[in-house]
């Protein structure tokens, strides 16, 4: 008599992706928000900031930008192992993922400071508004139209990236997949529905920001 | 922290780590390559009159862009696997990010040929040259130099992509450095030294494209 250790794909196997699809969408838009304000920052003081501090905060996140995310969380998550506190894979992936986003965003946060024309600048600030008050009501909408649709890229790229955070153990929606197939052996249809899940996040945002694109170019 | 630093199992390692680094190269260079000739035949087919390649390029396009590069890969490897289709690792690896800057420089493509006014086209075919000729002695070269830069950058994407053939069992170095790790168990040792190499390859790689591109576009 053959025992048969696998079982036939079930409907609460659907949900178990969806939510496994939330969890995807939980840490990637934790990451990004993390992620945005840090490379806002980031960004913010390598183009006003002298050439050191540019040189400086710009040699140190190109680090994040020139070694693969899954070595980098594999580095941290054998990192704090060593040092003793280990962390939930959640939270040791958003930091990876949060520094990652932060490397990319505050490229792009360059970008659209420096889009700022510096006359645009001068004359707000010959027109009585202080520092912050021109980074407020001058920089900041001028510049975020300018970079918008690169930071909807960045923000993108973040959710399929998090797909690596499956390494160190936390059960994303790749991960959740991997995990039926052991169990179903049907890889074809669920790697299918996995893409699906990942299509269904990424494509429609990348429409509408195509589209915004379009509509501020006119 | 009662961890010991071990790094002697790494520093004899080395050997074999840059031998994997070199496999590293290859693969990043063979995607790159397929992909840059794939994403052209992409860019034509979505501005064909043949509706089937405009629906076939554009399909390839948006699931390249619109899913993760890991996803991809598993789908060539696993996807594949399970319906009789069983591929060397290697040669996954390269079909996977092949597919996925293909889909990528595609994009890109559009932006760069848009730079160049049809004009050109035109007067080139006017004088006689067919449309290949055109295109590789007229527009491509000025394409080119528009997307040198959103190229280079994704030659460096593709290059840090490869470490994804760790996942489905191929040798390059983050591979190497996950088969060393299971000899010795020393993970962070060996990732750090492995982060280090990579870094000094995306930086070996800029100098490169730096290089080809003051070569290419000197007097322009």
């Amino acid at each position: 008599m053959a025992i048969n250790v696998f079982s036939e794909l079930q409907p609460k196997d659907l949900l178990f992706l969806g939510e496994a699809a939330l969890r995807t969408l939980e840490i990637s838009l934790t990451a990004i928000g993390i992620g945005s304000v840090f490379g806002a920052i980031f960004g913010w003081m390598m183009s006003e900031g002298n050439r050191i501090v540019t040189f400086i905060i710009n040699a140190i996140l190109d680090i994040f930008r020139s070694v693969p995310l899954i070595i980098q969380l594999i580095l941290f998550d054998s990192f704090i192992s060593i040092a003793g506190y280990p962390l939930p894979a959640f939270v040791s992936g958003t930091i990876v993922l949060s520094v990652y986003t932060a490397a990319l965003v505050a490229n792009v946060a360059r970008g659209g400071v420096e889009a700022v024309p510096a006359s645009l600048r001068r004359a707000s600030r010959s027109l009585g508004l202080s520092y912050w008050q021109d980074l407020r009501y001058i920089v900041w909408p001028v510049g975020l139209r300018a970079v918008f649709p690169s930071w909807i890229g960045v923000a993108l790229s973040v959710v399929k990236d998090s797909a690596l955070v499956s390494v160190i153990g936390y059960v994303e929606l790749l991960k959740a997949s991997q995990i039926l197939i052991t169990r179903t052996q049907d890889t074809f249809v669920i790697l299918t529905i996995a893409g699906l899940f990942y299509f269904a996040l990424s494509y429609p945002i990348s429409k509408a920001s195509e589209y915004i694109e379009r509509r501020w170019n006119q | 922290m009662d961890y010991e630093f071990l790094w002697r199992p790494v520093f004899q390692a080395l050997p074999q780590l840059l031998k994997a680094s070199l496999v590293t190269i290859e693969v990043s260079i063979l995607s790159m390559a397929i992909g840059l000739v794939i994403a052209l035949f992409l860019f034509f087919a979505r501005d064909s009159n043949v509706w089937f390649a405009r629906f076939f390029a554009n399909i390839w396009i948006e699931i390249a862009r619109n899913t993760p590069a890991l996803f991809q890969l598993f789908f060539f490897k696993f996807g594949l696997g399970a319906i009789g289709i069983i591929i060397d690792s290697y040669i996954t690896v390269v079909m996977a990010l092949a597919f996925n800057t293909a889909g990528y420089m595609a994009e890109t493509f559009r932006g760069g040929f848009k730079a160049i006014p049809n004009s050109q086209l035109n007067s080139a075919r006017s004088l006689g040259m067919t449309f290949v000729q055109a295109q590789c002695y007229v527009v491509i070269p000025q394409v080119l130099r528009a997307v040198w830069h959103p190229m280079t950058n994704q030659f460096i994407w593709v290059m840090l992509l490869t470490s994804l053939g760790m996942l489905v069992g191929l040798r390059e170095l983050s591979g190497e450095t996950q088969f060393l790790y299971s000899k010795t168990f020393r993970a962070f040792e060996f990732f750090a030294v492995t982060a280090l190499i990579y870094y000094c390859i995306a930086k070996l790689m800029l100098l490169l494209f730096r290089l080809i591109a003051w070569r290419l576009f000197r007097g322009q």
